[in-house]
């Protein structure tokens, strides 16, 4: 960690070029920290020595709210968090409640969440992707993966009325029943999205300049990703085959097949192939899940007034950036005691001093992007 | 439910007296252990009961309690696939051990506690706040800390307005 009380530590005997270091400040009005981002940068030229993030710009006191709301009340505020990817955020909170009622969502509902947690996926990661690939300069990608991103946002349109902050799920199930066309669409979306990846992959995979940009960029070793925390992607493309969707399924995840994809190296190459990867696997869930809907209810048993018993609950889902865990504590009324969201996207930055070390400050851009932050949940 | 298995009869062995507390709710472990001893019982389960993965360290307030603060832990094991909770019990002007050493990733989460309950962490680097400016006054996630209060103060002298409400 830099010291804010120094700023210009001298170490000319050190650096490269026998010059002072540089504090550079980024943000938090900058194009590419996807929010309001600010990083301070030690420079010693145009490498970085040190850096450290400075959050909070988009504090909102989440949690704080959490205790004067009611449990059905706060719902609608999990959305606002990751805003790319607001379904993800209401499963896990509808999940954490149910599992504190001692309550479980019907069949049918769970396979419902399932297709559209998994639409969502692919919608967070075709957004990474299109602003990460702006980042580091190829424009094209942006156009391609927002044009399908807009065939996901129109699915959750006719299914709730609303695009991004859906809310769409419910404590106890779904409240409105899926509308008549839900599998048709999915099946139009998912039946020729895989030559869509393999089209946004013939302008990245092979292209030279995306592979000098990214290849041995920001690693992280599957000991550090380890030791730092981080979940999802930026865990698996460091070699660590672990996802929650499989070791600790949730929704109706344990019914369908698929892969966990993982990494080598854990750089910047590796992540972009292992988001690719994942949104093969999430279009095949899909594909499976729209086979067979079971039929019936779609709302469980959980009464009007939700009062769970006194006690406390942990429950993580694999949210698109990764480990997304609610830890609520009930005194037995009406609203929550404590809710704590443990946002991925705030654990996973927090390896950024560690990933930036010794590359460019053109390598700022590239590694903010390849964490796939969203300031919304960072600072909560 | 109290829970007594093989995992908690290791810990007493271990530890004894410092473990003071084990259940189960909804079926996940929750251990209380001696607040001095957190940092080494933190790394006897990491090191030999392989809960290698910190997914998350926050506190709670519970002002009418003695001690009011809990400060929570949810650890996971990729070995075994299983979650274990640890709670250490802390007075308003008592320190608790810093696991920042032995999970780089608490340093976040130590400062956010720190920022928002608080609770000063013995031994960490960089305490200081994370989400709120500097200079605030007040620690928002207490329950004497009411929805609707601010640090007045800081408010208009930084945002030259009268309020934030």
């Amino acid at each position: 960690m830099p010291d804010e009380r120094i700023p210009f530590a001298t170490h000319a005997d050190q650096t490269v070029l026998g010059a002072d270091e540089i504090i550079l400040n980024m943000g938090p009005q900058h194009p590419s920290t996807h929010g309001v981002l600010r990083v301070k940068l030690r420079l010693d030229g145009e490498k970085v020595i040190g850096s450290e993030c400075v959050i909070g710009y988009l504090h909102r006191g989440v949690e704080k709210i959490a205790e004067h709301r009611t449990y059905t009340q706060f719902a609608p505020y999990v959305d606002r968090m990751d805003y790319v990817a607001a379904v993800s955020n209401g499963l896990g909170y509808c999940e954490a409640v149910e599992k504190l009622l001692g309550a479980e969502a019907p069949p049918r509902a769970r396979v419902i969440r399932t297709i559209l947690t998994e639409l969502q996926r692919i919608a967070s990661h075709l957004f990474w992707l299109g602003t990460h690939a702006l980042d580091i300069g190829a424009l094209t990608p942006l156009f391609y993966c927002l044009r399908e991103r807009e065939e996901i946002l129109k699915i959750f349109e006719k299914f709730c009325g609303a695009r991004l902050t859906t809310h769409a799920f419910r404590i106890g199930g779904l409240q409105y029943e899926a509308y008549d066309e839900l599998e048709k669409d999915v099946e139009r979306f998912c039946t020729p999205f895989d030559k869509r990846v393999d089209e946004y992959e013939s302008l990245l995979t092979e292209n030279r300049i995306w592979v000098g940009r990214t290849k041995g960029i920001g690693i992280l070793t599957a000991k550090e990703a380890i030791d730092y925390g981080a979940s999802g992607p930026v865990l698996r493309a460091s070699g660590v085959k672990w996802d929650i969707r499989k070791a600790m399924p949730y929704a109706a995840y344990d019914q369908y097949k698929f892969e966990i994809p993982t990494g080598k190296n854990g750089d910047t190459y590796d992540r972009y192939i292992v988001r690719m990867e994942e949104m093969r696997q999430s279009r095949l869930i899909c594909l499976q899940a729209i086979e067979n809907i079971p039929a019936g209810p779609i709302m469980g048993k959980v009464g009007k007034v939700l009062k769970p018993p006194p006690g406390e609950v942990y429950h993580a889902i694999e949210a698109p950036k990764g480990e997304l865990g609610y830890y609520i504590i009930s005194d037995g009324t009406t609203q929550p005691y404590r809710v704590r969201i443990r946002p991925p996207s705030l654990i996973n930055l927090e390896a950024f001093d560690k990933m930036i070390r010794g590359h460019l400050v053109a390598d700022v851009v590239a590694i903010i992007g390849t964490l796939d932050i969203v300031l919304g949940e960072v600072d909560r | 439910m109290a829970l007594d298995n093989d995992l908690v009869k290791r810990y007493k062995e271990k530890f004894g007296p410092a473990i003071l507390e084990a259940w189960t709710d909804r079926k996940q472990a929750i251990l209380v252990v001696a607040r001095e001893l957190l940092a080494e019982i933190a790394i006897y389960s990491r090191d030999d009961e392989k809960f290698d993965w910190l997914s998350d360290l926050t506190a709670v307030d519970w002002p009418k309690r003695e001690k009011r603060f809990d400060v929570v832990l949810n650890m996971y094991s990729f070995e075994k696939n299983e979650r274990l909770r640890l709670k250490v019990h802390a007075a308003a002007d008592e320190r608790v051990p810093s696991v920042q050493g032995i999970w780089s990733t608490t340093n976040w989460m130590e400062r956010e506690v720190y920022d928002m309950f608080g609770v000063v962490f013995e031994g960490h680097p960089d305490l200081k706040r994370i989400l709120l400016p500097d200079e605030w006054q007040g620690f928002p996630l207490r329950k004497d800390y009411d929805i609707l209060t601010q640090d007045t103060a800081w408010v208009r002298e930084n945002l030259g307005i009268e309020s934030g409400q």
